[in-house]
């Protein structure tokens, strides 16, 4: 997809100001949020769990060679194959490859992250492609021709009336306004696509070292059909992806559902292990799995090596007030929020997506609520870091942070300048007590009064009354 | 029991009252207060924004100021907590100054945690009458475990009359330099906290953090609310604004 990042600024504007998405994103923070705490809440184990898994991610990460080999040789006793994709373009490559040599017409799609993050659907498409995605959600933006906007509620932008309207146009049926009328409709028109569809595509929410498995976890038992009613399945997952024993999936199961929708646990949970046997009644003839790098070994051997954690839960995106305000199309890529915010500029490079690291209050709720404990705001900071470093920070920031530390640390210059300012601002201030315009700071006036100073500083009051020490 | 104040920045420039109420809430639980005549700032601004060196010459400048201190009290989360939580990660690969800042980092303390967890407060001079809510701010909470302290506090007051508001622990919208390079999206989360604090009907937010503060007042008078008074946690325990 085309990346707009750089646009973050104007596109957050737009969306502020767009009254559906804003009333969308009341109930995503009502609904997600809420339930979220409430099941944290009600697992004693929940922190213990968190902690748990923190370790055994970073046990991973150190062996991750170790599971990735083991993995591969599962699975190829399994039946399947596994390809290595060094970018995106040769993760295309490779699926396109596999849909070419099995002359694929329809290729039916689960929900997939990696898919968007490899431009997967623009790929097959101008192949000559029908790509349908099964996910409701995906399905919806894909009605809509948009991205996703949420890495677990891809649609979680759109209000039911949009929905109502997509599906009266598309499906040229009589306009539908409830929930399980819209459901009903969007499950009758893909229930056909998965008995054409030569090729199925799936994300991996799980690969299984021990046995050669991947997991989905989804509510729709779409990814199940996708996976088992075509000819082919495709799982695309990014190389971080991989548990040692199938047991440890119960413990990232248990953390998942609870992070990201607050459900106790999703409504499916399917594990496939290489194509269909002898004795097999139903199952892919071809199993495949294309395991996509795309940046992540250089991650794990720096300094966001933590971010490899990652289980894509959108618990950071849910709780995050820029996302919650904006919605996740603001940040022009495939990775919104938080999360997005720290893997954008590292796969598409730092001066491509600036803001997106500036875009933050480091609140720090992210943070305390990632299933994983990734330290988000401490590597949202390390990017800010990088960029000051590489100066693609713009020049005048960066000016005027020395101008700032050479007075910060000559104490009588600064002090002198902070009774200026304090009198000036006592000055201008002083009918209403307050300022509503800041010739050097408009960006703090355009949204908010400067309370005016009382004219004198601390310091100087304090020096006065008890003589220094 | 020598306790060094640091005003911070923001409170010596825009709201030096609040710097006066934690000396007296300090002096009145039988603290020796001393206040550095040298300081200006812990850095934090250079640190949100990327410049390491630049915080790591300010916390050097106020290791020197302070150290002498057996603790370091600051009316501020994120000032509190840019010491406490970020300024031993500044020294990583200088181990001559790493166990100097650790020192020092580990006896420095938010106001209303110092006074609860380190002094074991249980009386305080103000005489606030009034119902409050309290916005919990960012770093005071999640760096540093405020949450309880300024709490138990206000219902040592029998005037206060404490009402959570929703969400109290979400953002204000403030976040430094963001509110300025970000207005609109800052403007946007900071109407919502503003809509929280008036559906309790509270006379006062109070707070322990003056960037939130400055930024919530601003956003109150900015939307038409002339009555919700914005208090430093400071200023109603200690009582000097009442």
């Amino acid at each position: 997809m085309e990346m707009r990042s750089k646009e973050f600024k104007s596109r957050a504007v737009y969306y502020i100001h767009d009254g559906a998405l804003q009333k969308a994103m009341g109930m995503l923070r009502d609904g997600f949020v809420a339930k979220r705490t409430q099941q944290a809440a009600e697992l004693p184990e929940f922190e213990a769990l968190r902690e748990e898994a923190k370790n055994l991610k970073n046990h991973i990460l150190d062996h991750l060679d170790h599971y990735l080999t083991r993995y591969e040789a599962a699975v190829k006793a399994s039946g399947g194959h596994v390809h290595w994709a060094r970018d995106a373009a040769e993760a295309r490559e490779i699926i396109l490859g596999i849909c070419r040599r099995v002359h694929a017409k329809t290729v039916t799609k689960g929900k997939s992250m990696v898919s968007e993050e490899i431009g997967l659907n623009e790929a097959l498409i101008e192949n000559g492609m029908d790509v349908v995605e099964t996910d409701l959600g995906e399905y919806i933006i894909q009605l809509a021709d948009e991205p996703p906007s949420h890495i677990i509620a891809p649609a979680v932008h759109k209000t039911k009336d949009q929905v109502s309207d997509l599906f009266e146009e598309a499906h040229g049926t009589e306009r539908k306004t409830t929930v399980p009328d819209l459901v009903n409709e969007a499950r009758q028109v893909l229930r056909e696509k998965y008995f054409r569809a030569d090729v199925g595509i799936t994300g991996g929410n799980y690969l299984v070292a021990e046995t050669g498995s991947s997991v989905i976890v989804t509510n729709e038992g779409n990814g199940d059909l996708t996976q088992t009613l075509a000819k082919v399945h495709i799982v695309t997952s990014g190389i971080e992806r991989v548990v040692p024993r199938l047991d440890d999936v119960t413990l990232f199961l248990r953390l998942l559902a609870r992070s990201a929708t607050g459900q106790e646990t999703e409504t499916y949970t399917t594990f496939s292990t290489g194509p269909r046997r002898a004795d097999d009644k139903d199952g892919p003839e071809e199993y495949h799995v294309v395991l996509v790098d795309n940046g992540r070994s250089k991650m794990l051997g720096g300094r966001f090596r933590e971010m490899l954690r990652c289980i894509r839960c959108g618990a950071c995106m849910n709780h995050c007030p820029v996302y919650g305000s904006v919605g996740g199309h603001a940040y022009g890529w495939v990775y919104p929020g938080p999360m997005g915010s720290v893997l954008t500029p590292l796969i598409k490079g730092l001066d491509n997506a600036y803001d997106l690291p500036n875009a933050c209050t480091l609140n720090g709720r992210c943070g305390s609520v990632c299933p994983v404990k990734i330290p988000l705001p401490d590597l949202l900071r390390e990017l800010r870091h990088m960029q000051h470093r590489q100066k693609i920070t713009p020049a005048i920031q960066r000016h005027a942070l020395t101008a700032w530390r050479f007075a910060a640390t000559r104490p009588k210059l600064y002090h002198f300048g902070e009774k200026v300012a304090a009198r000036l601002l006592a000055l201008a201030g002083r009918r209403k007590g307050r300022l509503r315009k800041l010739p050097l700071a408009a960006g703090w006036t355009d949204a908010r009064d400067l309370p005016a100073p009382a004219g004198k500083t601390f310091l100087e009051q304090w020096q006065k009354q008890r003589g220094g020490q | 029991m020598r306790v060094g104040l640091l005003v911070t920045c923001l409170v010596d420039l825009m709201r030096p009252g609040i710097g006066f109420a934690a000396l007296r809430l300090l002096e009145s639980a039988g603290c020796e207060v001393v206040v550095p005549n040298g300081q200006t700032c812990c850095g934090q601004p250079a640190f949100n924004a990327g410049d390491r060196k630049a915080a790591r010459a300010l916390a050097e400048k106020l290791l020197g100021e302070f150290e002498a201190c057996e603790y370091l009290v600051a009316p501020s989360g994120s000032c509190a907590g840019m010491i406490r939580t970020h300024y031993p990660g500044l020294f990583a690969d200088d181990e001559r100054m790493r166990g100097r800042v650790q020192a020092l980092s580990s006896r420095s303390y938010e106001l209303t945690d110092f006074l609860v967890t380190v002094l074991g407060v249980s009386e305080v001079p103000g005489d606030f009458r009034g119902s409050v809510t309290y916005h919990d701010s960012c770093s005071g909470l999640r760096e540093l475990g405020v949450k309880t302290q300024p709490r138990s506090l206000l219902a040592r007051m029998p005037g206060v009359e404490l009402r959570e508001m929703e969400e109290c622990e979400a953002c204000c919208g403030f976040g430094g330099m963001f509110s300025v390079k970000f207005s609109e999206i800052s403007g946007a989360i900071s109407a919502r906290k503003c809509a929280n604090i008036q559906a309790t009907g509270a006379d006062a937010v109070v707070l322990g953090d003056l960037g939130c503060m400055l930024n919530i007042e601003g956003r109150l008078r900015r939307l038409g609310d002339e009555r919700t008074r914005v208090l430093h946690v400071a200023e109603v325990l200690a009582g000097e604004d009442a």
